[in-house]
């Protein structure tokens, strides 16, 4: 997998992951945005969470490929301070994914104020990804030292 | 004519069944109000008689959980959001509503050949695996460790996901309650959703929910799981009876028997708004949690990718050392 595909995968599946995680919320019907001809679907809430589960799954695909390839390369990377952010929300995002994930099988593993904990923790946490990345791309802050 | 037949019947049979309800106090027995174990509830369409003995048992119970909405409500956008309110019309029992957490259906059928009237007490079905819980973007839904899936009515926006996932289409909501008046108003939620909570307070302390202990006619019973559902596939045997709940979105906590089959039920009742179907219904968590369980083979997929490519680029090496 070369570098540019990798971009695109990445890209392409956060894309898809911030748009079905807002979908988890009734918004898009509300606010006319599954009225726009081919997002009819985002109001559907089956279908986004379904997509993302799957996207999701591409994610945790993505970053053991990477974990393992610096491993195997021994290459030793130095994160800036928007790195950091940027990895702790990722990290944060994805634990508590999985978490909230395993709740949506037949078993009630967690008191109910813990889940309105993780569900509240995943949306700041997605907010603080998102402001991470936007900080990242308008101002050119990149999230590794070279 | 249904009105007044069930009228005479709640004025002469519910006197007496209630006579009788009273005399024999229903209770739970310790090991059921206390136990994780899941508790199902069986309901026999034959017995019941229609008297709505367990709508108005429902009500003078549960009044105190019902929603007490501030008016005039706070204007929403955009203005396509739809207001709903029922706090004028408290009274309605034909179907579901915030005020109504289980109402009587009822279907012209054929039963051995004679033309007969089913009566079907309707609430919420309590999803082994219930969508309107697990798919709450809040946690405002909850599902208690004996089964009972609950709405909190503090933490719930009234945005009504729960219904739209339901394969019953059983919450309703309220507009004018609940904590999103306190938030956006204007922006987000719309009050707070409603439906049976099988009367997990009184559970929780050992007596019977409302509707089974007005029931004249003894139409339900609540138990373990393993008891209730051996005992509904034993009389649908003996009677020929069908059952419904029991595969229905994989899997619910409470199981119907009826005389003839869901399929022609189904035909037969009233369909609608707050008035659930009797269709066949698949497991509707099941497509988004098969996926989820490719998750538990992702990092492997990450990790077998990577060494593939590091093999691929060390034989690359060697070739070119050569």
């Amino acid at each position: 997998m070369n570098n540019k595909f990798m971009k695109y995968y990445y890209n392409i599946v956060i894309f898809f992951l911030i748009l079905t995680g807002f979908g988890q919320m009734p918004i898009f019907k509300r606010f006319y945005i599954a009225d726009i001809p081919g997002l009819g679907w985002l109001a559907e809430f089956y279908k986004t969470f379904f997509i993302h589960n799957l996207a999701a799954t591409l994610l945790i695909v993505f970053i053991f490929y990477l974990l393992t390839t610096f491993l195997l390369n021994k290459k030793r990377v130095k994160l800036t301070m928007t790195g950091i952010v940027w990895v702790a929300s990722l990290t944060g995002l994805l634990l508590t994914g999985i978490l909230l994930t395993i709740k949506n099988f037949p078993i009630n593993p967690y008191p109910p104020g813990f889940v309105v904990f993780l569900y509240l923790s995943h949306i700041a946490l997605v907010m603080a990804f998102c402001m991470t990345a936007l900080y990242s791309k308008i101002l050119k802050k990149e999230y590794i030292i070279k | 004519m249904n009105i007044s037949r069930r009228k005479f019947l709640k004025g002469g049979v519910v006197a007496a069944g209630t006579i009788a309800a009273t005399a024999v106090p229903k209770t739970l027995k310790a090991s059921e109000s206390n136990t994780d174990e899941t508790l199902v509830t069986l309901i026999d369409i034959s017995k019941c008689i229609g008297c709505e003995a367990c709508v108005e048992g429902c009500k003078d119970v549960n009044s105190g959980k019902y929603p007490k909405p501030k008016k005039p409500f706070p204007k929403m956008y955009p203005n396509r959001v739809p207001v709903m309110d029922w706090s004028d019309k408290q009274d309605v029992n034909d179907r579901l509503t915030p005020y109504n957490w289980v109402y009587i259906q009822s279907a012209d059928v054929e039963v051995a050949g004679e033309e007969k009237e089913l009566f079907i007490p309707r609430r919420c079905m309590h999803c082994k695996n219930p969508p309107c819980v697990k798919l709450c973007p809040w946690g405002a839904a909850r599902q208690q460790d004996n089964g009972i899936s609950r709405f909190d009515p503090d933490l719930c926006m009234g945005g009504s996901k729960c219904k739209g996932v339901c394969p019953w289409k059983i919450p309703e909501r309220q507009t004018g309650v609940g904590i999103y008046l306190d938030v956006m108003p204007a922006l987000a939620g719309n009050g707070v959703m409603f439906k049976c909570d099988r009367c997990y307070n009184r559970i929780a302390k050992g007596e019977m929910p409302a509707c089974i202990e007005e029931c004249p006619n003894d139409v339900q019973k609540i138990g373990k799981a393993s008891d209730i559902i051996k005992e509904a596939k034993e009389i649908a045997k003996k009677t020929g009876g069908y059952l419904y709940g029991l595969e229905e979105n994989g899997g619910t906590n409470t199981i119907y028997i009826s005389p003839v089959p869901f399929e022609e039920l189904n035909s037969k009742i009233e369909k609608g708004k707050g008035k659930p179907h009797f269709k066949k219904v698949g497991d509707a968590m099941e497509n988004g949690n098969n996926i989820a369980l490719a998750m538990i083979v992702a990092p492997l997929a990450g990790i077998a990718a990577a060494f593939g490519k590091f093999y691929k680029g060390m034989k690359a090496d060697g070739g070119s050392d050569e």
